[in-house]
């Protein structure tokens, strides 16, 4: 096994039986995920590679370049695999969470400002799964996802990165 | 040079009009990422926002925004806006991209080409987003993120050097050039612009251009296009950078169409004679369709 080159793109190896890098999560799981947790569909993924930079972090590309990739991105940071729980990044929650059926929770216009503006607040309606949601609110006359958010103990506190926080 | 817009009296018919127009500012411009929002869908947004706007005619992607800070919107947040020069969606129409091909933007950053030729593509082939610069390239990610892209490589390097070897060493099957100028043609929006500007610095930099739409020539396959564009009036920049590289590639310009008012480029600048298929390329000045300034020229590239 070879440890994993932070500076450059791996390839996810598909599944447990073909990796070669301590630790790399495999395509197998990645897509397993999405489908389990969040009910998005695994043909979603078909013209997708999945690819690893830095620890544990998950980029999706929607082609194929030769790997290792040694360029500053590839595709989309969509998921980071170093801690117990994996957590979909906000720009994954966008483009990708209105596929989702489970683990969505839909904000009123205050608690999806307040969500925007990076503030946790009480949400007690939830009773689904805790961990992390889906946050949607509605615009433009449809649902629309804004990002992640992490639901414990009666909290939704809000995952957007600090630079991505506006106040409306 | 106390007025370097006063050396294209001779080119611009309606010279008066020109100038009065490059002292007016620019609107707030920004354009439908459609691959996250239907044009529709944006507008409805912010008209449930009360934000108002104008399409603008030639392309209607584009909206004029009567607001100072776009970013501080719903629409916005969501990746379905790109603020932008309304010209700057010139090249990437031109270049016109086709789902699933190749494609190369050698001077990426921040990105309003990249995320444009991206959406023509529907998110898909593999699109080559360049830049020397990391802080520029840290832009450039976080606007293709927030745009929501997937099939958009970036990598890091000289334009005039570009490597093919981290893409598999296929050629492109298109190029959008859009090279570092001297910018003249955001004195609307800019108007310090020529505070530093030298004559020399035009030269110094149509140098960079030659050799950036050299190597861009070099990694387009035969058959394939390449779009050559500035923000700048000056000739130098141009039409001479053109005639130089059909000096020296085997190339040729091509007509193309677009729904804006244009000039043909220009075949004799200060002494110099420029190749004829050189009015192929257009020249967009200010005061022909309320705009910034813009140049962009059309190549096939044969075996």
């Amino acid at each position: 096994m070879r440890d994993n080159d932070g500076h450059q793109f791996g390839r996810l190896p598909a599944t447990e039986r073909d990796r070669e890098v301590e630790g790399r999560p495999t395509r197998e799981a990645v897509v397993d995920f999405w489908q389990e947790r969040y009910g998005i569909p695994a043909a979603t993924w078909g013209d997708y590679s999945f690819w690893e930079r830095g620890s544990g972090k998950v980029w999706a590309f929607h082609g194929e370049v030769p790997s290792p990739a040694r360029i500053q991105g590839l595709g989309m940071s969509v998921l980071r695999t170093d801690h117990e729980h994996w957590k979909p990044t906000t720009n994954a929650a966008q483009r990708f969470g209105g596929l989702a059926t489970d683990c969505v929770i839909h904000l009123e216009e205050a608690e999806a400002t307040a969500f925007l503006a990076g503030h946790d607040q009480e949400i007690d309606r939830w009773d689904g799964d805790w961990g992390y949601l889906v946050v949607t609110h509605d615009i433009g006359g449809e649902q629309e996802p804004i990002g992640t958010g992490l639901y414990l103990y009666g909290e939704l506190r809000s995952q957007i990165p600090k630079g991505r926080q506006r106040d409306l | 040079m106390d007025d370097p817009l006063a050396r294209y009296e001779p080119l611009i018919d309606d010279y008066e009009q020109f100038r009065a127009t490059c002292a007016e500012p620019l609107p707030q411009v920004v354009r439908v990422n459609t691959v996250k929002a239907t044009t529709d869908r944006a507008t409805a947004a912010l008209d449930d926002a009360g934000i108002a706007y104008e399409q603008a005619d030639w392309y209607g992607e584009l909206l004029r925004l009567e607001l100072e800070k776009p970013g501080n919107t719903w629409p916005y947040v969501h990746g379905w806006l790109y603020g932008q020069e309304e010209v700057s969606a010139i090249p990437g129409l031109v270049c016109d991209p086709q789902p699933g091909e190749r494609v190369l933007d050698p001077c990426a950053a921040p990105g309003s080409k990249t995320t444009h030729l991206a959406a023509l593509m529907d998110d898909t082939g593999l699109l080559v987003a360049n830049d020397s610069n990391l802080g520029r390239l840290s832009a450039l990610r976080s606007n293709t993120e927030r745009c929501g892209l997937t099939n958009v490589a970036v990598a890091k390097s000289d334009a005039r050097n570009f490597s093919l070897k981290p893409f598999g060493g296929e050629q492109f099957d298109r190029v959008l050039a859009d090279v570092p100028c001297s910018c003249e043609g955001t004195v609307r929006k800019n108007p310090d612009i020529f505070d530093e500007w030298t004559l020399d610095h035009v030269h110094g930099i149509a140098g960079i251009q030659k050799g950036v739409l050299s190597r861009s020539i070099e990694v387009t396959e035969p058959g394939g296009t390449v779009v050559y564009s500035t923000c700048t009036f000056a000739p130098e920049e141009n039409e001479a950078v053109l005639d130089h590289v059909l000096g020296e590639h085997d190339v040729s310009l091509v007509e193309y169409d677009l729904p804006l008012e244009t000039r043909p480029g220009v075949t004799e600048w200060d002494g110099a004679e420029f190749d004829g298929s050189v009015r192929k390329a257009k020249r967009v000045y200010p005061h022909l369709n309320d705009t910034g300034g813009f140049f962009c020229a059309k190549l096939e590239v044969h075996a």
